[in-house]
């Protein structure tokens, strides 16, 4: 008996380091035109520069990494634990009531960040960008969580509010609240613009030109320079101000400080900034949640279910279709703004693919339909890259992989969830749970 | 006229360049219903390394054109479908059955880390390698205008049309390409018939970086500099190629090419070289719009 089993762990063992091997091999194949050769410009052309230890040190990581790896998933079932975590989250819908109670605590915190980080600007700064992509991602959510529409240039319309506020603010002298209904509707307009031509095609196609829009946009901007400033872009624009009070040192007007006689600190713009934006995501996630509930929210998840069935009943699938568009684009139109305002200078650089694919990234991540996983993901992707400042070379690599990582540890996201917003159980409408 | 028939070939050989890298697209999305988003970024690889066998034979006293030329395509093609295996089984395999949009996010982060990786293992600096084919011939002089046909473009023709024929030889006579055309019909059929669909996708993987590897080497010597950030434009042209052409098509990717290629290259000389890539897309809408399964596509069965 403890003959054969030793016989039976020297096979494992045998068939671990073979495997070990074989990755250690793939590894060297990989790793031999890039880390191993380099080439350098030495002046008079290339010359190729060779790195074998350090070649040497990956490929050794690799074979030690993946017999770690195997025995792993051996030792603690790993893969079956897995597939089992997958067939019962398949298997029922599960109600989580902790994560509303999760959201509210969420909220909570996001409401006295600037006063328990008071003093460090970096943190307050750090979660209004958080905070941009929050909005982002839940403008986003509407088209490609609820509708079930793939839109790769998301940015654009992002591009276009901050356009907005940048041109009327600076050419015709406009505010911040002025402007904000403005760009969204400049914002929708084009949302619609870009719907209307893909309204019969279907997922791979719409992404191809979803994206070929997004640079179409980016192009002009860069190019049209009478309008857009080119690559220069946009300079020196107004920053909001709270009900006409501005946030500058005690002058001749009225200011937020004098007003209220506070000392002037250069933070106050920046607590207000951020308050300001968590506003607007607030706003934004109310008005999401409500347009849910309501048949035009029902048809969207309609339509991504069921195309066809929705135009067999009936349903206007176009209309449908563009509206989520529109409010898609017009919330992106409404952050875009907001960046414009807080930068006080934008251009082109801010509206490139990757961007869009970030936003993207946070809903997939997050899991599609799921406002509280679009927190998470915006968290996750923009507290990541900034953790990773002090390697700041290797910022970019490491949030490829992440993307890469979390995708095949949670195909459904963080928070996977895809079950409609209004279940009927037993003919009776009950409505789900609110996140 | 005679600038005309210069943009003509200028075009085409853009445009070959693309359709090559188009079939790799249009390869993996016929068999797993996927836009390979790194595929862009395998065929930069692919330049990079043939970047440095090129240099690296200089150095060794290989100069003789037509051997090294042969060599870094040996050398970029065996390397690069190391790639694209690697991709396939790190960003795709593990999401065979996810939904769509799982992959879609991770080979946009795949691409990512490929870009980063290049950029940081072998400097973010434009690579320049010497002129290795100088020269064309003159087809022909009109009024003042002369038209040139260079060596290089001879080559990415002449290489081009023989992969096209080789490849659809593969497709349609061998047994992979058997295998492969089954797994594409019907994936879980093809595998109770006994075909290692598995292993056909990783073949398929491999198959579309070695063609993007080809486009890679023959781009380094055609402009004759390479940076890390090429792939994603390439990579974006390709797939508006293939999708133009109808995906899925073999012959559609590369009719749509060259259609982008020669759209790229009139619209420059014609009109504004700022906008060619506006006017790409905009043609691919308008194409969409009225074929909106490619120009080459089977319109989709829709089944209740």
């Amino acid at each position: 008996m403890n003959a054969l089993v030793e016989q039976d762990l020297g096979g494992i063992m045998a068939a671990r380091l073979k495997d070990a091997l074989r990755i250690g091999l793939v590894a060297l194949l990989l790793g031999l035109p890039m880390l191993g050769l380099a080439t350098q410009d030495q002046g008079s052309g290339l010359t190729v520069l060779t790195r074998w230890p350090l070649l040497a040190e990956f490929v050794g990581a690799v074979f030690v990494g993946r017999l770690v790896l195997q025995w792993l998933v051996d030792h603690f079932h790993l893969r079956k634990l897995q597939r089992e975590r997958v067939a019962a989250k398949t298997a029922v819908v599960v109600q989580r009531p902790w994560l509303a109670w999760l959201g509210r605590v969420m909220l909570a915190f996001a409401l006295v960040l600037p006063i328990a980080f008071s003093g460090n600007r970096y943190v307050v700064d750090t979660a209004t960008t958080v905070l941009i992509y929050v909005m982002l991602g839940w403008g986003l959510n509407v088209v490609v969580g609820l509708a079930g529409l793939l839109d790769l240039g998301y940015v654009a319309f992002y591009a276009v509010g901050a356009y907005s506020y940048g041109l009327l603010s600076t050419l015709f002298g406009w505010g911040f609240w002025q402007t904000l209904p403005v760009a969204g509707g400049m914002a929708a307009l084009f949302g619609v613009l870009l719907g209307w031509p893909t309204l019969r095609l279907r997922g791979d196609y719409l992404a191809i030109v979803t994206l070929g829009f997004g640079e179409i946009i980016r192009i002009i901007l860069v190019n049209w320079t009478d309008f857009s400033g080119g690559p220069n872009g946009i300079n020196s624009i107004p920053r909001p101000s709270f009900f006409g009070l501005e946030f500058k040192p005690p002058g001749d007007t009225p200011t937020f400080a004098s007003f209220f006689h506070l000392d002037y600190s250069a933070d106050q713009r920046v607590i207000y900034l951020y308050y300001l934006i968590l506003v607007l995501a607030l706003l934004t996630n109310l008005f999401v949640s409500r347009l849910r509930r309501l048949p035009v929210g029902m048809a969207w998840e309609a339509v991504r279910e069921d195309e066809l069935a929705c135009k067999a009943l009936g349903i206007n699938v176009t209309g449908i279709k563009l509206s989520a568009y529109a409010i898609g684009a017009m919330l992106g139109g409404f952050a875009g703004v907001f960046f414009a305002a807080r930068q006080g200078f934008i251009s082109p650089e801010s509206f490139v693919f990757s961007e869009s694919a970030t936003i993207l990234a946070i809903v997939v991540l997050g899991g599609r339909g799921s406002q509280l996983g679009v927190v998470f993901a915006a968290l996750l992707l923009v507290v990541l890259p900034e953790l990773g400042r002090d390697f700041s070379e290797y910022r970019m690599l490491l949030f490829g992989a992440a993307m890469v990582l979390i995708m095949v540890w949670r195909p459904g996201g963080i928070i996977a969830r895809r079950e409609p917003t209004l279940r009927l159980v037993g003919l009776v409408a009950e409505q789900g749970a609110a996140p | 006229m005679g600038q005309f028939i210069q943009q003509l070939i200028n075009g085409l050989t853009l445009g070959a360049v693309y359709g090559l890298i188009a079939l790799g697209y249009t390869m993996v999305y016929g068999i797993i219903g996927m836009i390979n988003f790194a595929h862009g970024d395998i065929y930069m690889v692919s330049a990079i390394i043939s970047v440095t066998a090129l240099t690296l034979m200089s150095a060794m006293g290989i100069t003789a054109v037509p051997l090294a030329l042969a060599l870094a395509l040996i050398i970029a093609i065996a390397f690069t479908s190391v790639y694209g295996w690697a991709v396939e089984r790190t960003a795709y395999r593990p999401l065979r059955n996810a939904s769509r949009l799982a992959p879609l996010i991770s080979a946009i982060g795949m691409s990512i880390f490929l870009q980063n990786m290049v950029q940081i293992t072998q400097g973010a600096r434009v690579k320049p390698i010497p002129t290795m084919m100088p020269g064309g011939i003159e087809l022909f002089s009109h009024n003042g205008f002369s038209v040139h046909l260079a060596w290089t473009q001879i080559m990415i023709c002449v290489v081009t049309v023989v992969l096209m024929v080789a490849f659809t030889g593969l497709i349609t006579r061998t047994s992979f390409g058997r295998q492969q055309r089954a797994c594409e019909q019907d994936r879980s059929m093809a595998s109770l018939l006994g075909i290692d669909v598995d292993r056909t996708i990783s073949y398929t993987f491999m198959l579309g970086a070695a063609l993007a590897a080809v486009a890679g080497v023959m781009v380094t010597v055609y402009y004759g500099v390479v940076d890390f950030s090429i792939g994603f434009v390439a990579g974006i042209k390709a797939f508006t190629a293939a999708v133009l052409g109808g995906v899925g098509s073999l012959p559609g990717a590369m009719l749509g090419g060259l259609l982008i290629g020669l759209i790229e290259s009139f619209w420059s000389a014609y009109l504004s070289p700022e906008y060619k890539d506006v006017a790409t897309f905009a043609i691919l809408i308008m194409v969409l719009m009225f074929r909106p399964s490619g120009l080459l596509g089977r319109p989709e069965v829709e089944k209740v």
